[in-house]
């Protein structure tokens, strides 16, 4: 284990200077962003002006440098539309997004869980079929269609949950049911396909032999062994939710960094692009990080062999 | 002792296991039939899907009061049959998803052997290419380079393609891995064969079959970040219709109009569905691990 936390760390650090150089060359890729982010009626003179005082003309690495050094300072210019420090306006809107993202991810746990252990538990009939049917639908469904089809029923025809905007508990339901179902049904699917497993063992057969009531033999043993994958499925969820999070919050107006993003992207404000996607990538290497530490705390095999 | 079995074997076996195997028979009954939609639109449309008539605008399907039978899905804001759009729509979306797959599993299985078979630094570089490309979350990676590549049938099928090369990438990987050191990879290279040909003939054919059930499960996976991104603006040109754009335009009329969201969205969603229990099955039955 010694050696399993720095190289883990340093290959999460290297992984997050790529995604710097690769957010820093997003906007090198139309070969003059001057011409990009000026509007478009800018005089070829403003645009050279513009290109010189921002610094374009410099050789490549001479500005990846500079990005970089700026990064390192939590400077990533201001936002063109709002004239705000870019990265305040991502730590700003971040904890929205993270409200969503946590209750979404409880959500799909909270459900996955016990209908994977009930499908596994009682495979062949009904209750497996019905579960396995809802697993299947919810990873088929598109993310913005469930999250329309929840605004038309709930909001528009029962009239009992707001359709938008971020407030109390009765706001988050929608959004997070919308967000969480993708990952509930995977996180469901795969439980109930590691618990087939690991109920097809000996240890279980033995533990059955010896007499240890149903319970027991199910949650101390069964979902033990089998949630040690699962767990890092969950946690690379969460960077799978950030993603779905860009839909969520733009239907439910979700006051979030996704939503932050599709207005930057749209406004083609280069600062605030670059900035969410840092963030968020950073967010998901960190978490990344996190679960695969976990992951190798509780996996006897890692932990004591490393 | 029984020979052991052959590729033609799997394949053979699979077959019949689909045949006892009812949800993978509903998958790709689901799947002709949104093939067979794709290639027979001009036939099977009642009326072109870009003929607008704005007298006609927001009719409700055929069987509810105010429509009429001639629209039996109803009409959207421009007075366009949904029906039709909706078959028309399959096309875009197969398209998409069959050529996108056809590039990133090109690109994954590619990287994968060479990145399983030589090891090292290259090795090393492409998996770390990879971590970078799975920080980002996919849809923010995909916005942000059409944002800058500008949007189009032709870009969101490059970088779909491009982007999506990871999955196959590692599991490929990971298999040559453990082919690297069977005996019959060793046999081959005794023989004096060149490593282009070890990788072409022997460990090509073995990792197809992972292969090809990656990218089953990926053509949903396109077709829903297709959609998706059609929906956000950054997609498909809203001349051609998509059933992502589509449920875009519908979003604007939930209140009273459920009919213009609602059914291109189910077809999103039963195509995803026949895909995912295809692969479902394809896993099931190619996986020698399972048996």
């Amino acid at each position: 284990m010694s050696t399993y936390i720095p190289r883990r760390a340093w290959q999460a650090l290297l992984v997050i200077i790529g995604v710097s150089a690769v957010s820093f060359f997003l906007i090198q890729m139309t070969g003059d962003p001057a011409a990009l982010m000026l509007p478009m009626d800018a005089s070829a003179a403003d645009v050279a002006q513009f290109r010189e005082s921002m610094g374009f003309n410099d050789p490549l690495y001479i500005q990846y440098g500079r990005f970089l050094g700026q990064v390192l300072q939590g400077n990533f210019g201001d936002s063109i539309r709002h004239n705000q420090p870019a990265l305040e306006m991502v730590f700003e809107r971040l904890p929205a997004t993270a409200e969503l993202t946590a209750v979404a991810l409880l959500l799909s746990v909270l459900v996955a869980v016990p209908l994977g252990v009930i499908t596994a538990t009682r495979q062949h009939t009904l209750a497996d079929g019905l579960g396995s049917v809802a697993g299947l639908l919810g990873q088929s469904m598109p993310t913005f269609w469930l999250g329309i089809m929840l605004i038309m029923v709930f909001s528009v025809q029962l009239e009992a949950l707001p359709p938008s905007g971020r407030g109390g508990l009765e706001h988050l339901l929608l959004p997070a049911i919308t967000l969480g179902t993708y990952s509930m049904a995977t996180t469901m699917r795969l439980l109930r396909s590691k618990m087939l497993e690991v109920l097809g063992q000996d240890y279980i057969r033995t533990a059955q032999a010896k007499g240890l009531p149903e319970r027991v033999v199910i949650y101390r043993h069964a979902l033990r062994n089998a949630m040690l994958p699962v767990i890092t499925v969950i946690g690379l969820q969460v960077g799978a939710m950030l993603g779905g999070a860009v839909v969520t919050e733009t239907i439910f107006a979700w006051p979030g960094i996704g939503r932050l993003a599709i207005q930057a992207i749209n406004n083609r404000d280069i600062p605030l692009v670059q900035a969410v996607v840092f963030v968020a990538a950073a967010t998901i290497v960190t978490v990344n990080l996190a679960t695969d530490l976990l992951y190798g705390y509780y996996d006897p095999q890692i932990r004591f062999t490393e | 002792m029984e020979p052991a079995p052959t590729r033609k074997t799997a394949w053979r076996k699979g077959l019949r296991n689909l045949g006892r195997h009812r949800t993978a028979l509903v998958g790709v009954g689901i799947l002709m039939a949104v093939i067979l939609m794709a290639l027979a639109a001009p036939w099977l449309a009642p009326h072109d899907p870009r003929q607008q008539d704005l007298s006609l605008r927001l009719h409700p399907p055929g069987w509810a009061e105010g429509g009429d039978p001639s629209y039996p899905l109803g009409t959207d804001q421009m007075g366009r049959d949904i029906l039709s759009r909706i078959i028309y729509g399959a096309r875009v979306s197969l398209a998409v998803g069959f050529i996108a797959v056809a590039i990133s599993g090109t690109l994954g299985v590619s990287l994968g052997l060479l990145s399983g078979y030589f090891g090292g630094r290259l090795d090393d570089i492409i998996m770390r290419v990879a971590d970078i490309q799975l920080a980002f979350p996919f849809i923010l990676l995909a916005l942000a380079v059409m944002t800058v590549l500008g949007s189009g049938l032709r870009n969101i099928i490059i970088v779909l393609g491009i982007t999506g090369w990871v999955q196959y990438g590692r599991i490929i990987r990971s298999e040559v891995l453990r082919l690297r050191s069977t005996e019959f990879i060793e046999a081959a290279h005794s023989i004096g064969n060149s490593d282009l040909a070890v990788i072409w003939r022997h460990l090509l054919p073995n990792v197809i079959s992972s292969a090809i059930v990656i990218a089953s499960l990926q053509v949903a996976r396109v077709v829903v970040s297709e959609s998706a991104l059609t929906f956000l603006g950054l997609g498909i040109e809203p001349t051609i219709p998509s059933w992502g754009g589509m449920l875009s335009d519908g979003r604007d009329y939930i209140n009273t109009q459920w009919w213009v969201s609602t059914f291109p969205g189910l077809a999103l969603m039963l195509t995803v569905l026949g895909w995912n229990l295809v692969g479902d099955w394809l896993r099931d039955s190619l996986d020698p691990r399972a048996r």
